[in-house]
């Protein structure tokens, strides 16, 4: 009755096909490559067009002679000598700051009277270029290391701990109120629960804050170092040698990429719960 | 041990949100607060377990509470209270870090919690890897790790889809049923109070005083989903409560 409707005409065998694909695409994928293939292409397109003259070298250096410099840095162990000193500085005056910067974040988190003091001083401080400062520096810690570490650590300093208090702010409350509500000690609170809560924000911050700091490294540097990447880059800019200025300059670009890597990793293992 | 509220009174500055409430919390006894939103009962809660000053009045504590508590009055929250950077093993330890106890008593102890809240299994996992349902049995086992004398549970299944809250609202009567403990249960949810609650308190629209209290006498493990003497009770609730409801929905909340 019904049934036979659904019968299919025996005289002919139903062909079998796979169904067509017709998905995909459409969803955003990391591409690694991408970067570093745009690099690598402006780098050769620049590479022709000075090395054929349509770009005088008056203008901008040529690739491959940038590259020479480099190679030359190395074989003289030129390279090590400005760059120990200078990672040297990033290392002790970021380091110091941010810790710094760490420290008085959360006490202006947790304490309305320091909030009150702190928050405006800060405020104040923040948008001065600390590279003016840097006479007042030599005056208090000398012409020596000690300027450009407090340099770098003021830099460092003043974003750090903006992002700081604002990711202590940010802390659910909830959170605090159930560890009060369990009898935990204020240490414990701000320990177990205000620093690992404000964590995520504090790491973003460093970002900015490494940056900046790698920024007033050569600053520092070009106001009286002998050796380090900074000096390095007054030096050649002095003489207008483009090749070496273009050489001290990729090697803070280099410098950036790997903090942030570092940071990237840092928060990676930190941050694993997210 | 037992908690005593005494002519309490409190405000948020201009705002009064409760006005002289007096109730008492029996030993072994769950106590289910209702009341309309905004009627001060999360509030209450928050004095009973010292997170607030109450203005006026006292609350007491009577006897105390039993060898091996660690927090006599512990609260169980609607938004669970978890720290997502640590596991569901370091979220129980967590409360236990500030005692006195060696690491295998406390081993021992998150160890106990999890396996009677039936989370062994998942001791290693984050909050983030949980359903809602998972969540709150984590911190319910939290709260069991401190042994304590009165439970404070503010709408502890309100954020759970139905039929999680039906799970857990048995793990619940199955937890009391097994070791019968001391509770005050807050909720917005009528099924709850009836199915939970020894004794129900019925609270008017803000400021918050007690309109009644009711006692349901019927043994937890007997009351069933579809129960008609405690449907009865429900249905009661529901008539003392619906104008108030009515009437709180009107109102603008900074008023």
């Amino acid at each position: 009755m019904a049934e036979t409707a659904f019968e299919r005409p025996t005289d002919r065998a139903p062909t079998a096909q796979p169904v067509p694909f017709r998905g995909g695409g459409f969803a955003p994928q990391g591409r690694r490559w991408v970067g570093p293939a745009l690099l690598i292409l402006l780098v050769l397109l620049l590479e022709l067009l000075t090395a054929r003259g349509i770009i005088t070298s008056l203008t901008l250096p040529q690739p491959s002679e940038v590259l020479a410099v480099f190679e030359q840095l190395w074989r003289t162990g030129l390279l090590w000598d400005h760059l120990l000193p200078s990672l040297q500085r990033l290392v002790v005056g970021a380091t110091l700051g941010a810790l710094a910067a760490i420290v008085v974040g959360v006490l202006i988190g947790l304490f309305s009277v320091v909030r009150a003091g702190l928050v405006p001083l800060v405020a104040a401080i923040f948008p001065i270029p600390k590279i003016a400062l840097l006479p007042l520096f030599i005056i208090w810690f000398g012409i020596g290391e000690g300027s450009k570490y407090a340099l770098i650590a003021l830099g460092t300093f003043t974003p750090t701990v903006v992002a700081t208090y604002g990711g202590v702010d940010n802390v659910d409350r909830t959170l605090i109120r159930m560890g009060q509500s369990f009898g935990l000690s204020w240490f414990s609170i701000v320990w177990k629960i205000v620093l690992p809560g404000a964590l995520p924000t504090i790491l973003s911050g460093l970002r900015v804050s490494l940056a900046i700091a790698i920024i007033l490294l050569v600053a520092a540097e070009m106001l009286g170092a002998e050796y380090g990447i900074g000096a390095y880059i007054l030096e050649a800019g002095a003489l207008y040698d483009l090749e070496r200025l273009f050489a001290g300059v990729t090697i803070l670009s280099i410098l950036g990429l790997i903090v942030s890597f570092l940071i990237g990793r840092l928060e990676r293992l930190l941050l694993a719960w997210r | 041990m037992e908690l005593e509220i005494s002519h309490v009174s409190h405000a948020y500055g201009p705002l009064a949100v409760l006005d002289d409430i007096s109730l008492e919390v029996p030993d072994g006894r769950i106590v289910c607060v209702i009341g309309p939103s905004g009627c001060g009962k999360s509030t209450l809660l928050r004095l009973l377990g010292g997170l607030e000053r109450p203005d006026a009045g006292e609350i007491r504590q009577i006897g105390a509470p039993p060898a091996g508590c660690l927090n006599p009055l512990t609260f169980i929250f609607q938004h669970f209270a978890l720290l997502p950077w640590r596991s569901v093993a370091g979220n129980v330890g967590l409360v236990l870090e500030d005692h006195r106890l060696s690491r295998a008593e406390r081993r021992e102890i998150v160890d106990d919690v999890l396996a009677r809240t039936r989370l062994s299994d998942f001791a290693r996992a984050y909050p983030r890897q949980l359903s809602g349902g998972m969540r709150q049995r984590v911190a319910i086992a939290r709260a069991l790790a401190v042994s304590p004398a009165v439970l404070l549970m503010d709408e502890p299944l309100s954020a759970l889809d139905s039929q999680t809250r039906e799970l857990l609202l048995e793990d619940l009567i199955g937890l009391w049923t097994r070791a019968p403990f001391t509770a005050v249960y807050v909720t917005h949810n009528l099924a709850e109070a009836v199915r939970l609650g020894h004794r129900v308190v019925v609270m008017s629209r803000r400021p918050g005083r007690i309109r009644e209290i009711i006692e349901i006498d019927r043994p937890l493990s007997a009351r069933a989903v579809a129960d008609p003497a405690i449907e009865a009770y429900q249905r009661r609730l529901w008539t003392l409560l619906r104008d108030e409801a009515a009437d709180a929905d009107q109102e603008l909340i900074d008023g």
